[in-house]
């Protein structure tokens, strides 16, 4: 039982701390442009196929570097030419735009590189089982996409919270207008927020690619789960999409390993309600249902607490 | 009045034209519609299976076709969903398909055939027949059976049937796991299993009993640490396309030490992930041929299939199913649907991998002998590893055709 419990954990921390990675650029680029960008997880997908092609040209850890920057680039580019172009026509074009983006990369990714799984594995460095817990091993490569996320978490919280640019950032956020009256390019803020928040999605397809599948589905797996944490977690605030993402990453992996049901809890149905449709609701166990736990949870939040668990603007 | 003439002339004309262009059409082609996954989760299995009929209706047109006309296949991408899979069947039909194979998902199977049941009441004299090459929910062939739907893949009561009694005879089989994919298949393996256990191996416990979304899932970490925490031995898994190979893959990961009972262990990126887990022979599968079968013929064709298409042969099934195909069209000496499904039903046949098996007619299942095998080192008798692992599948047990016929509970409606 303990062995499940840690085991849970920490691949529910692994599975939230990649989250985070996305959601972060996402929520921040929600608040400083006020869309919620829905191609952001296809940057993740295009993260995941520049890293497999980069890394089989070059090796794994040049790509790790490369594919985050071409997707960065491409991200700032979309910004610049793209969104800032329909952003006179205001929000719902907007929105409708980066709509339109997810389809139009998944479409490419798939002429590019095929419908089917590609063959991205972990480098051979990282191939081994990092430890032994109670008989179960742990992938080194598990233990390798943990330190990068954390590293990539405190190392923006310093730079937001610590730097110039990132004070800057911070006040766009709230006072976008009173930034550009003190004198700065607020555009040229955006187009970097955007280009540093895509690079980050990459980032976290390229060390999920080898973990997990690396094909053109992707983006369309993880997208909506996205979404989750940016409310969950509060909209614009870094703060809450961490919390937000640990929180999806645990409930998804701990209701996994949940045997109960309602026929557990209250003993079995009674033998003439066992044909009905209430058999199925009675015998479904916590496990069964895990996929939509977050989703549950999106709608709890949205009642009782709709500007999200550390937002403060109802939106 | 010449005018007048002429303006019937070209009304006839311009009527009578694209009739003759389809006739024509028709005559030169026998088109099959293949409606599997060419994308998403079910896709690396999909495209194998694309690449399979494609490389048989060669060997068929290599030989003048089918009645002297040319098979095309016609691949047509359904998503593994059923909603799709059924706009997919209509443009195919509309294109002129008399004839659809599906294979990857019985959920798929299940509308599929509802549809082409439903489409033949509608179109007396233009039916279309659906060949199920691998869907292998057993009502397809029981209470939703339909004169329209033929399968060539041992359904999965027949499969459970066989590896139950294989398990049967292992004594350090003590404690059992059934992880399955949540929809119909899923399902009655998961009931199979639970019941022909019992019944044969009482002492067997079952520790755990898993379903989880259909091709969704891309980590199964968090299933692997409940196997390994329920302290099972075996697994027993209907699972196919990326559902097993990333099983396999995160049981590997996690150095989970059991013994495998599978129905598709040896699709795409399985023997990859069986050779990272170590287990060798360990990992059993149940399938109506497999490339190390000792038969000359079938590993004949393995060869040359390996060098055209660079894959190993995962559908022995589908080279019965196209072979039975000809042999019925010219036996009824027609391509039309309803005289080609007559000429099928009763139809013995000297399968692929060797040994006689027969279509039912009562129900549309074909039996055949089916066997288990298990992956791992390879001696001398076992030429054909699998995807560059150097491990290879070895006979583990055969199931004579007699001993997979199991009752149908079938009331066909015929024409």
């Amino acid at each position: 039982m303990l062995e499940l419990f840690v085991i849970s954990t920490l691949n529910g921390i692994l599975f939230g701390m990649l989250l985070f990675l996305m959601a972060s650029g996402l929520t921040v680029i929600f608040s400083m442009l006020g869309v919620l960008n829905f191609a952001h997880a296809s940057f993740y997908m295009l993260g995941a196929f520049f890293g497999f092609q980069i890394s089989k040209w070059f090796g794994f850890w040049p790509a790790l570097v490369i594919a985050p920057l071409l997707a960065g680039a491409l991200g700032a580019m979309v910004e610049r030419y793209g969104l800032r172009q329909v952003h006179k026509y205001g929000h719902v074009p907007e929105l409708l735009f980066t709509f339109g983006l997810a389809f139009a990369i998944e479409e490419i990714v798939s002429i590019v590189w095929g419908k089917s799984p590609v063959d991205f594995r972990v480098p051979a460095l990282l191939d081994f089982p990092a430890f032994t817990l109670f008989s179960t091993n742990y992938p080194a490569f598990k233990i390798f996409m943990l330190v990068i996320s954390i590293i990539i978490f405190v190392g923006l919280l310093i730079a937001l919270k610590k730097t110039r640019v990132g004070l800057i950032v911070q006040a766009a956020l709230t006072h976008p207008h009173m930034v550009g009256h003190l004198g700065h390019n607020v555009g040229r803020i955006f187009m970097l927020v955007f280009g540093v928040g895509t690079a980050l999605a990459a980032v976290a397809g390229v060390i999920a690619g080898p973990a997990l599948v690396t094909q053109s589905n992707m983006a369309g797996l993880l997208g909506p789960i996205l979404f989750v944490v940016v409310v969950v977690g509060g909209l614009g605030s870094l703060p809450g999409a961490f919390l937000a993402s640990l929180l999806i990453g645990l409930v998804q992996t701990f209701a996994v390993s949940m045997n109960g049901s309602l026929a557990g809890a209250f003993g079995p149905l009674s033998p003439d309600l066992a044909t009905t449709w209430l058999s199925d609701i009675w015998n479904v166990t916590i496990a069964q249902i895990a996929p939509i736990m977050p989703y549950v949870l999106l709608v709890l939040i949205l009642i009782f607490r709709p500007m999200g668990l550390l937002g403060t603007r109802e939106t | 009045m010449h005018k007048r003439h002429l303006i019937k002339l070209a009304i006839g004309a311009s009527l009578s034209l694209p009739l003759f262009g389809t006739a024509a059409m028709a005559q030169e082609t026998v088109k099959i519609g293949y409606i599997d996954p060419l994308s998403g989760g079910g896709a690396s299995v999909g495209e194998g299976g694309l690449k399979t009929f494609q490389y048989l209706a060669e060997e068929l047109n290599a030989k003048g076709g089918i009645l002297g006309k040319k098979v095309e296949i016609v691949g047509l991408d359904n998503k593994t969903n059923p909603q799709e899979s059924l706009i997919q069947a209509q443009k195919a039909i509309d294109s002129g398909v008399r004839y659809i194979t599906q294979g990857n998902g019985s959920s798929v199977a299940g509308a599929l055939t509802d549809f082409v049941t439903k489409y033949n009441d509608r179109n007396p004299g233009k039916e279309v027949l659906y060949f199920n090459y691998a869907a292998v929910d057993p009502v397809l062939t029981n209470d939703k059976c339909s004169f329209a739907h033929f399968r060539w893949d041992a359904n999965s009561d027949i499969k459970m049937e066989a590896l139950t009694n294989y398990m049967k005879g292992v004594p350090a089989i003590k404690k059992v796991y059934l992880i399955n994919q949540d929809y119909s298949f899923g399902q009655s393996v998961r009931t199979q299993a639970r019941a022909m256990l019992k019944a044969k191996r009482a002492d067997v416990e079952i520790v755990g009993d898993e379903l989880h979304p259909l091709l969704k899932i891309t980590d199964f970490a968090p299933y692997v640490a409940k196997i390994k925490a329920s302290g099972a031995d075996s697994v027993i898994t209907g699972n196919w396309g990326q559902d097993i190979a990333l099983l396999l893959k995160a049981a590997a990961d996690a150095g989970l030490k059991v013994s495998w009972f599978t129905y598709y262990a040896g699709g795409a990126g399985g023997p990859t992930a069986i050779k990272q887990t170590g287990l060798n022979h360990q990992v059993f599968q149940i399938t109506e041929g497999f490339a190390n079968l000792d038969h000359k013929t079938s590993m004949d064709f393995e060869k040359a299939f390996r060098a055209k298409v660079n894959l190993g042969l995962w559908y022995p099934r589908a080279v019965n199913e196209m072979r039975m195909f000809a042999a019925a069209a010219e036996k009824a000496k027609s391509l039309e649907p309803v005289k080609v499904a007559q000429a099928l039903e009763d139809m013995k046949f000297e399968v692929f991998s060797g040994g006689e098996g027969f279509m039912r007619k009562d129900d549309h299942q074909f039996f055949q002998p089916i066997y288990i095998s298990s992956f791992g080192d390879r001696t001398a008798k076992e030429p054909f590893d699998e995807e560059n692992t150097g491990w290879g599948w070895k006979l583990a047990a055969k199931v004579e055709t007699k001993d997979t016929i199991l009752p149908t509970t079938c009331k066909m409606d015929r024409p």
